[in-house]
């Protein structure tokens, strides 16, 4: 799927995707000759298309994670079908409820989860807590935040564009 | 008219992301199957032949070779393969390689729908707008078959079994994920009606040069086990026939035998209950034969 812009011959960029939440999608495209925008809408179906290749347009905002497709498009799934195999790491009990590195300063190892944000977790149907809970360790990796608490879930939920994680 | 650049005229840097996800997908799937020796699909065509009860004691045969195989049930509305091979209700983990399957008491590693529905009698739905199935319900089952083969943490297998639904358009599925598939075995009866079909799908699997492409005859004669007569459940030849007229070689006949389907529902495959057993004699045959055709193909 291309745009492209027939006053400037340019292939329009990708440039917002929205999810209104009724099944409809809207991606808006750029010209980066004129700045001329357009909106894609589809409609549930097309959405759904899209959504069975398991791929997002506009491209990724975290890595895809295992089994991702059946998991958030399976109804009835059962809740307690996966077990976290791997120990979340608990953060001590007078460690600091945040500990945000400066920018660059990510650190190799694991990321501890505060007892709140994991009490926040275990709120997650199983069927995709795993999945969930990588999406933040990563995120957390990837930004050096060495603890995860409910701030920093919610930070993550505002960068990453994640509704209802 | 205006002079308007085509598709193929036009960058594919558009920034949609749409190309390059798919590559990573078909990436990520190839990298998983890369260490698995032999990817065997188990099919037909038809429905109703036993290829879910030939998978899993084929499964069990080959795991009591002392082989590790793994069993993918790719037919996602009517899973029976875990609790063919006794495993139904298993929890899967979830690691960041991706999903641990479970394994079944003879060693197998099994995937199957039937371990992720909450209600055992809920057919499978999908989050789905009201209407329009018909446009996105395939992709989106294909992608979730890409995922049970894919997004599993097989680990080193010899051999991955995948138990295919009934339906050329299923194997056609599961050719357009796993190309270079290693052998298809076609599960037939001797019945007219199922060469009629099973013929379909050799043809398609012969113009998709899969490796191997073998014929398995079930539900052949029965045995009385009071006086030894030997009677036919179908009438006609239509596996021997399918094997002279498409030039198919028949890897196996698995006799009728009632405690084949018992055993097997029970969770506990004639293989393991019985091998001594005409049809589990059948069947660890054919395990031989997966093997050595395998073998020769790596040597």
């Amino acid at each position: 799927m291309k745009f492209l812009c027939l006053d400037c011959d340019d292939v329009m960029k990708f440039a917002e995707r929205q999810l209104p939440g009724d099944g409809t999608l809207a991606a808006v495209f750029t010209c980066g000759s004129c700045g001329r925008e357009m909106a894609m809408l589809t409609n549930p179906m097309e959405t759904q298309l899209v959504s069975g290749l398991g791929i997002q347009i506009g491209g990724r905002s975290v890595p895809s994670q295992a089994m991702e497709l059946t998991r958030t498009s399976m109804e009835g799934g059962r809740d307690d079908a996966f077990s976290l195999s791997e120990d979340i790491p608990r953060a001590p009990a007078d460690a600091p409820t945040s500990d945000v590195e400066p920018a660059g300063g990510s650190r190799p190892g694991r990321t501890a989860w505060s007892p709140e944000a994991l009490g926040r977790l275990e709120r997650v149907p199983s069927f995709v807590r795993g999945m969930v809970k990588r999406i933040y360790t990563d995120w957390a990796q990837q930004n050096g935040v060495s603890e995860i608490t409910p701030e920093i879930m919610d930070r993550a939920r505002t960068e990453l564009g994640l509704e209802g994680m | 008219m205006r002079n308007i650049r085509t598709y193929s005229e036009v960058s594919h840097e558009t920034e949609s992301g749409l190309l390059e996800q798919v590559v990573e997908q078909q990436r990520r799937l190839s990298e998983r199957l890369s260490h698995i020796r032999a990817v065997v699909a188990v099919a037909s065509g038809k429905g109703g032949v036993g290829k879910s009860a030939v998978t899993a004691n084929l499964a069990a045969a080959l795991a009591a070779r002392g082989l590790a195989v793994g069993a993918a049930d790719a037919d996602l509305n009517g899973p029976s393969l875990a609790r063919m091979l006794g495993v139904s209700g298993a929890r899967l983990a979830d690691r960041p390689d991706g999903v641990k399957p479970a394994q079944s008491p003879t060693g197998v590693q099994v995937m199957s729908m039937e371990f992720l529905q909450e209600e055992e009698d809920a057919p499978l739905r999908w989050r789905e707008p009201s209407m329009g199935g018909f446009i996105w319900q395939s992709t989106l089952e294909t992608g979730v078959l890409r995922e049970f083969l894919g997004d599993v943490e097989w680990g080193e297998l010899d051999v991955l079994l995948v138990d295919v639904p009934p339906g050329t358009d299923k194997i056609s599925r599961l050719l357009e994920l796993v190309p270079s598939l290693h052998q298809m075995l076609l599960v037939t009866t001797p019945s007219e009606t199922s060469r009629f079909v099973v013929a379909k799908s050799v043809r398609l699997a012969r113009e998709a040069e899969v490796g191997t492409v073998a014929l398995v005859a079930n539900m052949t004669g029965h045995t009385c086990p009071s006086c030894g007569h030997v009677s036919e459940l179908f009438a006609g030849d239509g596996a021997r026939r399918l094997q002279d007229e498409a030039d198919v070689p028949l890897w196996a006949d698995i006799p009728f035998d009632p405690r084949l389907g018992a055993d097997t529902d029970a969770g506990t495959p004639l293989v393991t209950t019985d091998p001594t057993a005409p049809a589990s004699r059948a069947l660890f045959a054919l395990a031989d034969r997966v093997a050595t055709q395998m073998e020769a193909r790596d040597s």
